[in-house]
């Protein structure tokens, strides 16, 4: 189904509530992210930015509400082939785990294919063509926890765009890197948004990068506080109130 | 060498090990690494009810062991999943239980006997006939079912957040494990024993994973350290009459420390 061309949402979030035990870490949450979109869900520790997209993702299950996913009600939906996930933890892997960057990159393969998920000699090349979109295909036979956090997180972002999704998630994915390959990075998530189309979904803490490639904002803090463009959430008196002190806000256009 | 491969216990203990101690390295490398080693530990004491409740009841201990181990690793991994339970908690108080409810029905029986003795300590040398036939099944069949889920094995234990999202069921794959150890556990057992059991499942594959640099590797590496220490143990009870199983294990380990400076020896710089 084309849903932009029906002008249908990629993502259709409506009602979604969630409780860790008796602590309410979402309430009543509607979103919507339509295609091409480079959404920056931002808000403070704890607010439930990561939680959200777990839902979306169904690692976890909401407690109420629904989900729609590239037009499928999130219980059914099985195009997991169309999602890209970098997890929040993917740069904190352990140094030793004996797995080569061909290994990782080739583990995004596997949501195409039917048991017994085998990979093939004809898989190689993709994996090639999403080492080479990250630059790092003469990496391809090092152990994961040789390369640097920064080449990590690009190794893990090949692995998440080797199907050529629709729609890719990111959880922090620049915790612990310098500023100079954060950079780099967001440039290389902006070419993927504008170049290859793929809708990104970016949980941050790094405001920064608000100006340059994101067109949307969701910021939430237990309840969705603002969800619209870059423009006008940097006149939204709520959101400076949120954030002040946590975040230097920084609201001109490059 | 010869002379060693002329004798049908031999013979009978040479392929049963080999077949064992591969399905213990490979499916060992996937526990080592998602830091469930304890497992089999935990399944090895199941076990022994098991084989207690076999020599009860007067069914074979294995096959009853091997029902019993199965069972219990099911209920582990539902406990893990829906109980809330941690997972050492979950491993515990089975383990506790079913060596507690061996001990009873032992002693109800009054078969604390030589029998009972082989299987706490391994007597690969006595592994007769059908338990071979067994034993070589059970671990081709663990064996071929590693392979087939490999990959999502492979996804499932560095990044089990992600693998769910590429529609990988987590929670199947662990009673896969589960149940695949559990196997394992009982066909292990005839090499090195109850009490063992959990050694052969870890130190091969912990030996393997200090110089491995791919998962492929990890597993290659980790079954030849594991044929070559049963081997080892099979020779040293035949030319020097030490026990099978324990040299089995005291070999693995040695290999397990060899690796293991080598490994320190190169992150250091001392080695290339």
């Amino acid at each position: 189904m084309d849903l932009a061309a029906n002008n249908e949402p990629l993502v259709s979030v409506k009602n979604i509530s969630f409780s860790f035990g008796s602590t309410k870490v979402l309430e009543d949450i509607n979103l919507s992210i339509t295609q091409g979109d480079f959404l920056a869900v931002i808000g403070p520790n704890g607010s439930g930015k990561s939680t959200l997209v777990k839902i979306i993702l169904r690692i976890y299950e909401p407690g109420n509400g629904s989900i729609v996913l590239l037009g499928e009600d999130l219980k059914n939906f099985e195009q997991w082939d169309k999602i890209g996930y970098v997890p929040q933890k993917a740069t904190n892997i352990d140094p030793f785990f004996p797995v080569s960057v061909r290994e990782v990159v080739g583990m995004g393969l596997l949501s195409k294919k039917s048991f017994p998920r085998f990979l093939l000699r004809r898989d190689e090349k993709i994996i090639d063509q999403a080492l080479e979109q990250v630059d790092l295909k003469d990496f391809k036979s090092r152990r994961i926890g040789e390369l640097s956090g920064g080449q990590q997180q690009r190794v893990f972002i090949a692995r998440a765009i080797v199907n050529q999704p629709s729609l890719l998630f990111l959880d922090e994915p620049t915790t612990g890197v310098d500023a100079e390959t954060q950079e780099r990075f967001y440039s290389m998530l902006g070419t993927l948004n504008q170049a290859h189309q793929i809708t990104i979904v970016l949980i941050t803490h790094d405001l920064g990068i608000l100006n340059k490639h994101v067109n949307k904002i969701a910021c939430l803090n237990q309840r969705l506080v603002f969800h619209g463009m870059h423009d006008d959430f940097c006149n939204s008196e709520l959101v400076q109130e949120l954030l002040r002190g946590e975040h230097h806000l920084v609201c001109h256009r490059h | 060498m010869e002379d060693i491969l002329t004798y049908g216990f031999m013979q009978r203990a040479l392929v049963a090990g080999v077949f064992i101690s591969i399905a213990c390295a490979i499916l060992g490398v996937f526990l080592v690494l998602k830091r469930d080693a304890m497992l089999g530990h935990g399944l090895s004491h199941v076990t022994f009810g098991g084989v207690a409740l076999g020599l009860f009841l007067g069914i074979k201990p294995l096959l009853m062991a091997l029902v019993v181990a199965v069972f219990c690793s099911v209920i582990i991994q539902k406990l893990r999943e829906k109980a809330g339970l941690y997972e050492d908690t979950a491993i515990g108080i089975f383990s506790s239980t079913g060596m507690a409810i061996g001990i009873i029905l032992v002693t109800l029986s009054g078969k604390f006997n030589v029998d009972l003795f082989s299987y706490l300590f391994g007597n690969i040398l006595a592994i007769e006939r059908f338990e071979v036939v067994i034993a070589v099944f059970l671990a081709v069949t663990v064996i071929m079912v590693i392979s087939f889920f490999y990959q999502e094995l492979l996804y499932q234990t560095f990044d089990a957040e992600a693998a769910r999202t590429s529609g990988i069921r987590i929670g199947f794959l662990d009673a896969v494990l589960a149940v695949l150890t559990s196997i394992t556990v009982v066909i292990g057992m005839k090499v090195v024993g109850i009490l063992l059991v959990a050694a052969l499942l870890v130190i091969p594959s912990a030996a393997g994973l200090q110089i491995a640099k791919t998962f492929r590797q990890a597993v290659i590496i980790s079954s030849v350290v594991s044929i070559g220490s049963v081997i080892a143990g099979l020779f040293a009870a035949f030319y020097w009459d030490l026990p099978a199983a324990g040299t089995t294990v005291v070999v693995a380990f040695l290999v397990f420390l060899a690796f293991g400076t080598l490994r320190i020896l190169k992150k250091r710089g001392v080695l290339e």
